[in-house]
């Protein structure tokens, strides 16, 4: 097994779950067990990128089957959770992919949620302080990408609910 | 001419009378000589010429030695000639003993024999025939030569033909070789199909004892082939020719195939590829033989006339005849029993479980898939196929 510390469903050993199936019926339930896995496991490991290339990821290659799945096939489920606002390439190529396993929406309720719970609406909050400071280890958004936090930041912007401050020498969010 | 001496017409040792022709003109090339009217005696080494009477009495004459004969031929008669005149000519040796002869120098290197009342014998033939075995030659000579020719068999007698005749000649000999070889051929397949008859009944006698024994003799493999063999046959195979038109040609075809590969499509587990159909088709019918488009017309036929078997296409283009009894979902549904019994198969250990072709059981496999009773792994190690989790589980 993989070292990575996860619960991995019955498919991750059943080769055919390796294999795009020909069946219409099969391949989408196959292709909805992938979807689950990936932001399963992202969330387990706190996997914000992946790329499709890195052939040895575990997720998509599980050496005691000896099975991994296909680049083409990785980047065809990875299109179908864009869709669901689950993903979204970071190059051209789709070769990179930012992996949200709760939707920027979502994150942007849950980061609005704490700042309401802590008071520090109308103060503004580096984004260092926002994830990865000490206090904060318990929190779900603890460790988040740089990348992904912006995203999450503009929405609440969009909603007015936030102001996005990037200068050079700080960058934070003052909370309304 | 030049080559022509006087001698004695006494035979020389071994020589012997081959042919005696009278009124014969001898001919220095083209010309006409004062030698006419003569006997002229072909010995098997000489050909002698005098005045009539004169070689009885032992008198000199003409004689000319065959070994100098290089080739002869016979000159065709002229399309205004009505006689029975004949003329041969000899064409000769450089030599240089031009002693003792009627005439010392000559400018042609050919002689003439003009035979004004035709052959009484068959010159032409006798000639051939003397050039050929050259019995003047010593014998011990004669001895080595056949030797050297036993040691060298491929290289074929020198024909002394030449000229537009010749090649005329050996274009008729070729003719009449192949003509030859071709009945020579012919004659074989008529007694192959003569002995055809009866090797089918033969084998019936022995497929029939067969049956009878089956009780008595173990299941052996062995006997199980040979009466397999031994039951092909098709007593009154199905001919175009006895057919007006060729529907009624398929329709019957279309019955007399079912009825023989019903049984073998049963033992087969319900499925056969139309190519091994073809194949035990024709080999039933030993001789008049099936074309392959024959037979898929006539498959073709089968399910309109309500037989027990019909052609199946799947997907991918292979043909099958199946029982009418069997369709794609109760095969799908047995295939994917027994990839459940075995956890996983690829079509290899499918077509050896169930005794099919690799193709047939692919095609099964396939048609589980199709229907969403197994589920296929493609990896390095080939394909295999599971049964289907994704909509069992969960």
């Amino acid at each position: 097994m993989p070292e990575v510390d996860m619960d991995w469903p019955w498919q991750y050993n059943f080769p055919p779950f390796y294999t795009l199936q020909q069946h219409p019926e099969t391949r989408a339930k196959q292709v909805d067990a992938w979807k689950s896995l990936i932001l399963n496991y992202c969330e387990q490991t706190k996997t914000y990128t992946i790329d499709v290339r890195e052939t040895e990821n575990p997720l998509f290659n599980n050496t005691t089957i000896n099975r991994k799945l296909d680049g083409g096939v990785i980047t065809s489920i990875l299109s179908e959770l864009q869709r669901t606002g689950n993903a979204c390439p970071i190059d051209k190529n789709k070769h990179r992919w930012e992996i949200y396993w709760h939707t920027i929406e979502e994150w942007a309720a849950i980061i609005y949620d704490f700042v309401n719970e802590r008071g520090l609406q109308n103060t503004v909050v580096t984004l260092y302080e926002l994830t990865q400071s000490e206090d904060n280890k318990e929190l779900m958004f603890y460790g988040m990408h740089r990348e992904v936090l912006i995203k999450v930041l503009r929405e609440l912007e969009n909603q007015r609910k936030c102001e996005l401050i990037l200068d050079d020498d700080v960058e934070g969010a003052k909370f309304f | 001419m030049n080559r022509i001496k006087y001698a004695s017409p006494l035979l020389l040792d071994g020589e012997s009378t081959q042919a005696v022709e009278n009124n014969v003109r001898l001919y220095d090339g083209d010309q006409k000589t004062s030698f006419e009217g003569g006997e002229l005696i072909i010995t098997s080494h000489r050909i002698l010429w005098a005045r009539p009477g004169q070689i009885a009495r032992g008198q000199t004459c003409l004689a000319l030695n065959l070994s100098l004969v290089v080739f002869f031929e016979e000159e065709s008669p002229s399309a205004f000639s009505f006689s029975r005149s004949r003329k041969i000519v000899l064409h000769l040796t450089e030599t240089n003993d031009h002693s003792n002869g009627p005439q010392l120098t000559s400018i042609y290197n050919f002689i003439k024999l003009s035979f004004r009342e035709g052959y009484t014998n068959n010159v032409v033939s006798i000639l051939g025939n003397l050039l050929q075995t050259k019995p003047w030659e010593p014998k011990v000579i004669e001895h080595t030569q056949s030797q050297v020719a036993q040691n060298k068999p491929h290289i074929p007698a020198i024909k002394p033909r030449l000229g537009i005749v010749g090649i005329e000649r050996s274009i008729q000999q070729k003719h009449k070789e192949t003509d030859e070889s071709i009945s020579h051929a012919f004659q074989d397949l008529s007694k192959l199909m003569v002995m055809a008859k009866e090797m089918v009944n033969i084998s019936r006698n022995i497929s029939n004892k067969i049956k009878e024994k089956q009780g008595s003799i173990t299941e052996d493999e062995t006997v199980r082939f040979k009466s397999y063999l031994l039951s092909l046959g098709i007593d009154d195979p199905v001919t175009r020719e006895s057919y007006k038109s060729d529907n009624q040609y398929y329709e019957s075809l279309a019955r007399q195939i079912c009825d023989f590969i019903h049984k073998h499509v049963q033992e087969m587990g319900g499925m056969m590829a139309l190519t091994d159909v073809f194949c035990w088709v024709n080999r039933a019918r030993s001789l008049e033989l099936l074309s392959p488009e024959d037979i898929l017309n006539a498959c073709k036929l089968m399910e309109g006339l309500n037989l027990p078997i019909k052609l199946y296409e799947f997907s991918s283009g292979v043909m099958v005849l199946q029982l009418s009894s069997l369709d794609s979902s109760s095969i799908a549904e047995a295939t994917a029993e027994m990839v459940e019994e075995k956890e996983s198969l690829a079509a290899e250990e499918l077509s050896q479980a169930l005794g099919i072709s690799l193709t047939l059981a692919k095609e099964r496999l396939l048609t589980a898939e199709k229907l969403g009773k197994c589920c296929r792994d493609d990896s390095i190690q080939g394909l295999r196929f599971y049964p289907n989790l994704f909509l069992t589980k969960d």
